[in-house]
């Protein structure tokens, strides 16, 4: 799958393997206000392909700001800039001018800490993204459609009701089908900014049963201030602290065995 | 407290002059509100008492059609050679008279504008109103959409927005002005012609292989002067209403489908605007509404006390000519006809009942137009839930 994807890009020559990183973040600080003040500063990591990577750290560290970066949501805000390093996705600079971040975004997903359905229906919820790339060929998006609920999860509870409106589900349905949409877009990598933070705790473990089953498919990168569900949820873990990157590493040895003090105090609940 | 209380209450009031305070105050507060709900029940009282009675008579359809259905002419009285009073306005007039060249007609008077009824001007503010609407949404709905979704934050757009808010300050003499000095009289404005004004044309680019020209001779006392200085003057509401409704629609909607690869442009146009199409289009109407009524902006720009024929009866040529020629006819319009009617003649009784009429029907008209906007408005807010 991950790698039909990637030989379908045709931006792409080489084949990219399992362990080679597929984002590669090198130096990077960020501002949101022109450069006048830092909110990440200097961070280097790289994320691999086919693995499940968090973030943590306490609010206001800048990890869903990082996450953001990685498809160029902060384009939206005005005064938001790159003010040092890059990032490097499949191993194309995406801060390049001739990078469209609309492209971009179709090879990087993103779910929402919120989840935001449109009020439309489940089907077009899901087709959405196809359809603005201008696919409408029944045949094809029913397909998508029914794939894409399938491997969120969803396809057998809301099969017999696709034209009924998105806001008629369950919270946690509702942000499965928004991970539906998203993967319907078939992207390598799917980014995740703390998406059980509104849910409840059942909904919250068919979640995190879900992106277990999407690691097999896609790159993952989830946001969460739950450190429990870093350890259920990740193979790797990033730990960040006011705008810098503390510690990343397994997450087995992150939890276990961390090499920075302010890692192991935070991890066993001392702040945050 | 409890020593002043024989009963040991202790919830007991603290002291009579505080409840008394307290009272006065309820009923001075109640006396304003009801003082205006007062008044509005004695405008609209009053207009209802002597206008209906104009639109309504004794026998069967029971509706007073010719007041609606005439438009505004001399009205005719006699005394007849039975010695009794008779009214009629023009056209019947011409026709009696035809009939019986030998009816004794003594005493007769004549009072300009109070008979017939009140289409022509009824017919030129739903023509105002249709051209303010169509410019009005079409420009207001675009700056608002630049406004909130495009422009860059910073000195520039808050400038934009505040000459927006000052221009909803500028009295309506100002616009009335404004248009006529801009559209009317300006040559920039082209109109479809077959002769060209001579004196105020500048430019005249014949159109083979027709014969006619684009002429550019400004639009004069017309319909579509009266109509885009409305939209002008409406459109400060306009791009408030539609800015309010676009904040509204959630920031997630933008996201998500910013997310899924949509360009900017799609963004607006699948997860923006079919959220914010249903307040911009109530919050419009009901801005249009409020310019509906207006007559300084439309005294020198569009509108004619008295005209005889319709914009489309009068119009000539066809097709594109045609359309041309009825926009830029000048038009009567139900506020100016109110005007002239209550202003500008003699008072005198028989006016009366066309001065009532006139203005009972416009309030119908605009109470309607607001009624379905709001009607409007809380429909789409019950069906619309995120």
């Amino acid at each position: 799958m991950n790698d039909d994807q990637v030989n379908s890009s045709p931006s792409d020559t080489a084949e990219i393997s399992q362990c080679e990183p597929i984002i590669r973040i090198d130096d990077l600080s960020f501002s949101y206000d022109l450069g006048k003040t830092n909110t990440l500063r200097n961070i280097s990591l790289d994320i691999p392909a086919g693995k499940v990577t968090a973030f943590i750290g306490p609010s206001g560290c800048g990890k869903s700001t990082l996450l953001r970066c990685l498809n160029r949501m902060n384009d939206l805000v005005d005064t938001a800039k790159v003010t040092e390093g890059k990032i490097e996705i499949l191993g194309q600079d995406i801060n390049a001018p001739d990078v469209e971040a609309i492209e971009l975004r179709k090879h990087v997903g993103m779910v929402f800490q919120k989840y935001n359905p449109f009020p439309k229906s489940i089907y077009e919820n899901v087709a959405y993204g196809l359809r603005v790339q201008g696919i409408n060929s029944k045949s094809v998006l029913d397909q998508a459609v029914e794939e894409s609920l399938q491997k969120a999860a969803l396809w057998s509870e809301v099969k017999d009701r696709l034209d009924t409106s998105a806001l008629g589900l369950s919270g946690g349905q509702q942000q499965r089908l928004c991970i539906a949409r998203t993967i319907a877009v078939k992207p390598q990598i799917v980014l995740m900014d703390e998406p059980c933070s509104a849910l409840d705790p059942i909904a919250t473990a068919r979640i995190e049963e879900l992106i277990a089953e999407l690691s097999q498919d896609f790159t993952i990168v989830i946001v969460t201030h739950n450190m429990q569900q870093a350890t259920r949820v990740s193979d790797r873990t990033a730990f960040f602290y006011l705008g810098e990157l503390i510690e990343y590493d397994e997450t087995s040895v992150i939890y276990g065995n961390p090499s920075k003090k302010q890692t192991e105090d935070y991890v066993s609940g001392r702040f945050g | 407290m409890t020593k002043q209380s024989p009963l040991n209450n202790p919830f007991a009031a603290v002291s009579s002059k505080q409840k008394k305070k307290d009272a006065a105050g309820t009923i001075l507060f109640a006396f304003f509100t009801y003082f205006i709900l007062g008044c509005t029940v004695l405008i609209l009282g009053k207009i209802t008492l002597d206008g209906l009675p104009v639109l309504l008579k004794a026998e069967a359809p029971f509706i007073n059609t010719e007041f609606l259905s005439k438009s505004p002419m001399t009205l005719y009285e006699f005394t007849n050679e039975n010695g009794e009073m008779v009214r009629m306005d023009a056209d019947d007039y011409r026709q009696f008279r035809e009939e019986n060249p030998d009816a004794v007609v003594r005493e007769e008077h004549t009072f300009s504008y109070a008979g017939g009824g009140i289409w022509g001007p009824l017919v030129g503010t739903m023509l105002l109103v249709i051209v303010c609407m169509i410019a009005a949404l079409f420009v207001g709905i675009s700056a608002a959409i630049y406004l909130n979704e495009y422009a860059k934050k910073g000195k520039v757009v808050t400038a934009i927005r505040l000459a927006i808010m000052n221009l909803a300050g500028v009295p309506s003499i100002v616009y009335g002005l404004f248009g006529f000095a801009f559209f009317c009289l300006s040559p920039f404005f082209p109109v479809l012609t077959y002769q060209p004004n001579v004196e105020s044309s500048i430019l005249a680019i014949p159109l083979w292989p027709t014969e006619g020209y684009l002429s550019f001779e400004g639009w004069g006392s017309s319909l579509l002067a009266g109509g885009l200085t409305l939209a002008v003057m409406a459109l400060p509401v306009i791009i408030a209403a539609c800015e309010e409704s676009l904040k509204a629609v959630p920031k997630g909607f933008r996201e998500a489908s910013l997310a899924l690869g949509a360009t900017k442009w799609q963004c607006i146009r699948t997860a923006v605007l079919p959220y914010a199409a249903s307040g911009i289009l109530t919050a419009s109407v009901l801005g249009i509404t409020r310019v509906a009524g207006e007559t300084a902006p439309i005294m020198f720009t569009a509108a004619v006390a008295s005209k005889d024929k319709l914009p489309w009866s009068d119009a000539s040529g066809s097709g594109l000519y045609w359309i041309s020629d009825m926009v830029t006819q000048s038009v009567q319009a139900l506020p100016y006809h109110i005007y002239v009617v209550s202003g500008k003649l003699p008072d005198d009784p028989a006016l009366l009942e066309m001065r009532y009429g006139s203005v009972f029907v416009f309030l119908l008209l605009v109470i309607s137009f607001a009624m379905v906007s709001v009607i409007m408005r809380a429909r789409f807010r019950k069906s619309l839930k995120w």
